[in-house]
């Protein structure tokens, strides 16, 4: 498990792509920049759409995390 | 004493459930109310067709109350609070309706504000005096860049924007405009459309049809003076008219009332349509969080689930199903008079046949009889 300070956590669990990326998508546009987002998914399809769209937003995957039955993603606002 | 079923919103699911009920039940089993706040029925699916003069706002609105069946009592105020407490709703002239089981179909609305800029910079075509500016910005234009696309997920009739785009295309090569003007298109995810399947059918066309298109765009702000874009992932685009499709809330009355998620969404059972906790309180149509088209389509099949779930609840009948499977049925036009069918629900994702002129006419006949088959409830 990650040391990282979480400032934000969405469980997107039970929602089907591209239901977890669009839950991180809002929640990152209120959030502060410098601000860490955590994304629970239980859909395979976040493991490429995630980071595939946090490089291309140029922010920054701190990490991805298996879990029990879902994946945990932590971003940071970079910018 | 009968059972006093409150059906709040006037759209396309509380008429129809109301009027399902009234046929389902006897008089003195029941008392049937809708609640709304305009007593006006609106037709939303047919503002698509505005900006290119092919509908007019006045085909699109219907009283409410000659829409529903007589045994249902329609209260036209105010409604500006739900009070799952003591079971009513309430109006800020004070009139409250009491219930045993409430339906809320509050329906969504737009909410520019939430981006930048958008309300002056941009035109859109969800809402029919929006849609009448945006028909006069077209016929004025010539050339340059338009740009199409969608200021934020979820919305009301998610085909609508690809309709819009590939209708657009069509038109400007009809008026001998299509060399003058370049069309770029804009979604917020990684793809053209929420639906695989149903963005693997369509990028073809827009390739086809020389429409660029910008995945990964969240629209973040508009500059007017500029006429520029930019996106949360840091892209710009210049713009000569944009038609952004607003973000969307759910109605106020559920944030007021406390009983939404942060977007107004009333969280929803996927399969009963209760309201989560609450087993007086079913949701329908848009105003669920439901993953599924908040769309006229959905709120249909939702109704009738409802209707057959207060039958079973006020008459003590057992269910014969019950359960809503996340059913949607609806047409897709790509222009030239042509369209594909969308049929879906939670487990199969659509598969849209060929473009034919035998969908761009079922959809044609669906939008001119909608007012005498569905809120009915024959169809």
């Amino acid at each position: 498990m990650e040391q990282v300070a979480i400032d934000k956590e969405v469980d997107a669990r039970g929602s089907f792509c591209p239901g977890p990326l669009m839950e991180l998508m809002r929640t990152v546009k209120t959030a502060p920049v410098g601000s860490t987002i955590a994304v629970l998914s239980s859909d395979p399809g976040s493991n490429k759409d995630i980071p595939v769209w946090v490089a291309k937003a140029r922010y920054e995957l701190v990490g991805v995390f298996e879990e029990a039955g879902y994946t945990r993603f932590v971003i940071r606002k970079a910018h | 004493m009968p059972t006093r079923i409150v059906i709040f919103g006037g759209g396309v699911g509380g008429t129809l459930t109301a009027n399902l009920l009234a046929r389902k039940l006897r008089n003195d089993d029941v008392e049937l109310t809708v609640a709304d706040r305009t007593g006006k029925h609106v037709y939303q699916p047919g503002w698509l067709y505005i900006p290119f003069g092919q509908e007019q706002q006045r085909n699109l609105v219907r009283n409410e109350r000659t829409l529903l069946d007589k045994r249902v009592n329609l209260v036209i105020d105010d409604f500006s609070r739900i009070d799952l407490e003591n079971r009513r709703i309430v109006a800020d002239s004070g009139t409250a309706l009491s219930y045993d089981f409430l339906v809320i179909a509050t329906g969504s609305r737009n909410n520019l504000e939430e981006v930048p800029g958008l309300a002056e910079g941009g035109h859109h075509f969800y809402a029919a005096d929006a849609a009448e500016r945006l028909g006069k910005a077209l016929k004025e234009f010539d050339s340059g860049r338009i740009i199409v696309g969608v200021g934020g997920l979820p919305h009301r009739c998610p085909p609508a924007v690809l309709e819009f785009t590939l209708i657009l295309d069509a038109e400007l090569r009809k008026q001998k405009k299509r060399d003058h003007v370049e069309l770029l298109y804009t979604y917020p995810i990684g793809r053209v459309f929420t639906i695989e399947s149903v963005a693997e059918f369509v990028t073809p066309i827009l390739e086809e049809r020389a429409i660029k298109y910008e995945t990964f765009f969240n629209l973040d702000s508009v500059d007017p003076e500029k006429r520029q874009i930019e996106s949360l992932e840091g892209t710009t685009f210049d713009y000569d008219l944009l038609v952004m499709v607003p973000p969307h809330r759910g109605a106020d009355v559920i944030t007021l009332s406390q009983i939404g998620d942060e977007q107004g969404w009333v969280p929803t059972e996927r399969n009963t349509l209760l309201m989560k906790g609450n087993e007086r309180v079913f949701v329908i149509g848009d105003a669920t969080d439901l993953p599924v088209s908040k769309s006229g389509s959905a709120a249909h099949f939702q109704a009738k689930i409802v209707a057959e779930r207060l039958e079973a609840a006020v008459t003590g009948r057992p269910l014969d199903d019950g359960d809503y499977k996340g059913h949607v049925m609806c047409f897709l036009e790509t222009g030239n008079e042509q369209a594909t069918s969308l049929n879906f629900d939670y487990d199969n994702p659509p598969e849209p046949p060929k473009p034919s002129r035998i969908y761009h006419y079922e959809k044609m006949l669906f939008n001119k009889t909608y007012w005498y088959i569905v809120p009915r409830g024959l169809v």
